[in-house]
C-alpha cells in the first residue's frame, strides 16, 4: 500500500466546520486513484493532510510506509505535489523554475529527465518565457513537470484539470497514464465526472464523506436501477413534465437526452403512452448504461 | 425574432496578436447562446467588448440595441453579469449583496425591497437572508449569483463558467434557472467547460484561434461533423488549435 488513511480527520475555525470526515482509503503501488467529487467535498483538505502541508485534527495516515505527522520530511522527499492553484514563481521562465524544482531536491534536471521529457519537449520552445504569461495548458505541464524532477514515489494532482479546455484535458490523462506505466502510484482529484473513468478505482465524495470507493466498471454495474434515456421534443418541457410525473422516480438533464429512473412497477410502455398523450409525439424511452455522473447523483440522494 | 446582440467582423488586436478576427453573427432574444473555444481562443477577449469592456480594434457590434463603441454604460445598464471566479462579495450577509446590486443599478428603495422578496422566496432561502455569502455552499452562492445578476431586468445576461466545480445535481439545478430566465425572454450568453452543458444551448459557437469555427444548433453540429455528442464536435475542431493563448 503506497497511501493507506485511517479515520482521518479535519476540522476548520470557531464553527467546527468538519472538512474531512472519518475518511478511510487505501491506495496500492502503481495505481491511478481519483477522489471524485465537486468544490467543498474536502479533497484538498485530504491532499494537503496526505503532503505533510496540515496537520490532521483525528486519525492517520501513512505515504509510503511514512506517518503523515512525524515522518513528514521523509514523506517530502518521495512525493510530488502539484496544487490546485498554480504555485510556481511567476517571475521565473519555465527553465528557471525546473531547475529551481530540481536543486531543491538536490538534483538536477538532466539526471531525471527521462521522466519529464515527453511533457516538457511540448513546453521547451517557450522555455524562456515567465511561468506568469503561460496559457492554462502550459502551466499545468509545467507544473507537472516541476512535482517530477525529483523522482517521485508518489504524485499528488489536485484538480490538475479545472479550467483546462477538452483538448488539454485529454492529452493530460494520456500523461497520467504514460507516468503509471513508469511505476509511479498517482492520488488525483477532479470535477469533471467523465475523468473518472479514466482512473483505476475511485473515491466519490461529497461534504468531508466517502461515498463510494470501487472501479469505476463496478460503481457503473452496482447501480441496482435500471436507467433510462429519455429523448424527443423540447427538453426542458419534457424534463418538467416527467418531474411531475407519478412514475417518475427521478429525472435530470444528460447532455441531449434526459435520464430516467422509474418507481417500482411503472413499466417504459405506459410511460411512452402517457407522454404521447400528453402530444410528445416522438418521444422514446430506451434502457441506457449509467455513468459515473448518474451513480453520484444516486449516491447524493440515498446519503 | 428581435436580434439583441449583433456582431459584423468584430476584431480586436494587441499589436500584431489578432485575439478577436472578424467575428460575425446574430443571438435572438430568450435564445440560450453557448460561447465555447479552446484555452486562448479569444473568448474572453470577444466577451469583454460585448459587455462593452473593451474597445473593438474594427468591426461592428450592437448589444441590446447599442453600439459598442460609443454607448459603453447603456450596455452595461441592460447587461446582466456572472462569473464563477467573481460574482458576490463573501463578507456582506444575502440580503445585503441584493441591495448593493441592485443599488448600483439604481433600483429605488422600493423596488429593492420588492426585488429581494422575490428572490429569496424564488430560490428558497428566505432563512439564510442575514447569513453572510461565505458561509453558503458552493452550489446556493452560485445560484444567488445569477438571480443578483438579473436583479436589474436586464435584456442579455453573460455568464462564464458559472457552474464550475459545483456537484452534478446542483450544475442541473442552475440549469433550470438558465431555462426559466430564457423562458421569460432573457438573452443568455454562457461559457463552460463541461461538453453535456453544450447540449443545453439553442446555438453554440466554438471559437477556435481567434474566429468562429462552427455555429450551429447542437444538433446539426454533430450532425455536420458526424460526432456522437458536443465533446466529439469539440475535440475536432479544437485539436486542430494552433495557438494556446
Amino acid at each position: 500500500m503506497m497511501i493507506v488513511t485511517e479515520q482521518l480527520k479535519k476540522v476548520y475555525g470557531k464553527e467546527k466546520i468538519v472538512a474531512v470526515d472519518n475518511v478511510n482509503l487505501s491506495v496500492d503501488k502503481g495505481e491511478i486513484f481519483g477522489l471524485i467529487g465537486p468544490d467543498g467535498a474536502g479533497k484538498s483538505s485530504i491532499f494537503r493532510m496526505l503532503t505533510t502541508l496540515l496537520i490532521p485534527d483525528g486519525g492517520s495516515a501513512t505515504v509510503n510506509g511514512f506517518d503523515i505527522v512525524k515522518d513528514y520530511k521523509k514523506i517530502r522527499h518521495c512525493i510530488g505535489y502539484m496544487p490546485g492553484r498554480f504555485s510556481l514563481y511567476q517571475d521565473l521562465t519555465i527553465e528557471e523554475n525546473l531547475q529551481f524544482f530540481a536543486t531543491v531536491f538536490n538534483t538536477t534536471v538532466s539526471e531525471n529527465y527521462h521522466l519529464i521529457k515527453d511533457i516538457y519537449c511540448q513546453i521547451e520552445p517557450f522555455k524562456d518565457r515567465r511561468a506568469g504569461k503561460l496559457s492554462g495548458g502550459m502551466k499545468q505541464k509545467l507544473a507537472l513537470c516541476c512535482a517530477l524532477i525529483h523522482k517521485p514515489e508518489v504524485l499528488f494532482l489536485d484538480e490538475p484539470t479545472t479550467g483546462v479546455d477538452v483538448v488539454s484535458r485529454k492529452e493530460f490523462w494520456d500523461m497520467l497514464k504514460n507516468l503509471k506505466q513508469m511505476g509511479l502510484t498517482i492520488l488525483v482529484s477532479t470535477p469533471y465526472m467523465n475523468e473518472a473513468a479514466l482512473c483505476d478505482r475511485i473515491a466519490l465524495i461529497q461534504s468531508g464523506k466517502i461515498l463510494s470507493v470501487n472501479t469505476p466498471e463496478k460503481l457503473v454495474n452496482n447501480y441496482g436501477e435500471t436507467l433510462y434515456t429519455v429523448t424527443g421534443g423540447n427538453m426542458y418541457k419534457l424534463l418538467n413534465l416527467l418531474r411531475s410525473y407519478e412514475g417518475t422516480d427521478s429525472c435530470f438533464a444528460f447532455g441531449n437526452s434526459l435520464h430516467l429512473t422509474l418507481k417500482y412497477q411503472t413499466k417504459k410502455d405506459t410511460v411512452v403512452a402517457y407522454l404521447q398523450e400528453e402530444g410528445f409525439k416522438d418521444a422514446a424511452i430506451q434502457e441506457t448504461i449509467p455513468g459515473i455522473e448518474d451513480c453520484f447523483i444516486k449516491l447524493l440522494k440515498t446519503n | 425574432m428581435e436580434t439583441v446582440i449583433y456582431t459584423k467582423k468584430l476584431t480586436k488586436r494587441f499589436g500584431n496578436f489578432i485575439a478577436a478576427n472578424e467575428l460575425s453573427f446574430e443571438v435572438s432574444k430568450g435564445e440560450i447562446f453557448g460561447f465555447l473555444g479552446a484555452n486562448g481562443a479569444g473568448k474572453t477577449t470577444a466577451m469583454r467588448m460585448l459587455c462593452g469592456l473593451l474597445m473593438p480594434s474594427s468591426g461592428e457590434a450592437n448589444v441590446a440595441g447599442f453600439d459598442v463603441y460609443t454607448e459603453t454604460e447603456k450596455i452595461k445598464q441592460n447587461i446582466g453579469y456572472m462569473s464563477q471566479k467573481f460574482s458576490l462579495y463573501e463578507d456582506l450577509t444575502v440580503a445585503e449583496n441584493i441591495r448593493f446590486y441592485a443599488g448600483i443599478y439604481g433600483l429605488s428603495f422600493a423596488e429593492i425591497k420588492m426585488k429581494t422578496d422575490e428572490l429569496l422566496t424564488k430560490l428558497d432561502m428566505r432563512s439564510e437572508a442575514k447569513k453572510l455569502v461565505s458561509q453558503l455552499p458552493l452550489g446556493w452562492k452560485q445560484k444567488l449569483a445569477f438571480s443578483v445578476s438579473l436583479v436589474h431586468d436586464p435584456k442579455i445576461v453573460f455568464l462564464d463558467e458559472p457552474t464550475g466545480g459545483v456537484d452534478p445535481v446542483t450544475r442541473r439545478q442552475f440549469w433550470d434557472l438558465i431555462y426559466y430566465a430564457a423562458g421569460k425572454g432573457v438573452t443568455v450568453f454562457v461559457t463552460t467547460h463541461y461538453m453535456d452543458e453544450a447540449e443545453y444551448c439553442d446555438r453554440v459557437s466554438i471559437m477556435v484561434d481567434g474566429v468562429i469555427s462552427a455555429l450551429d444548433s447542437p444538433g446539426n453540429l454533430k450532425k455536420q461533423m458526424n460526432a456522437p455528442d458536443m465533446e466529439d464536435v469539440f475535440y475536432q475542431l479544437a485539436r486542430k488549435a494552433k495557438r494556446s493563448e
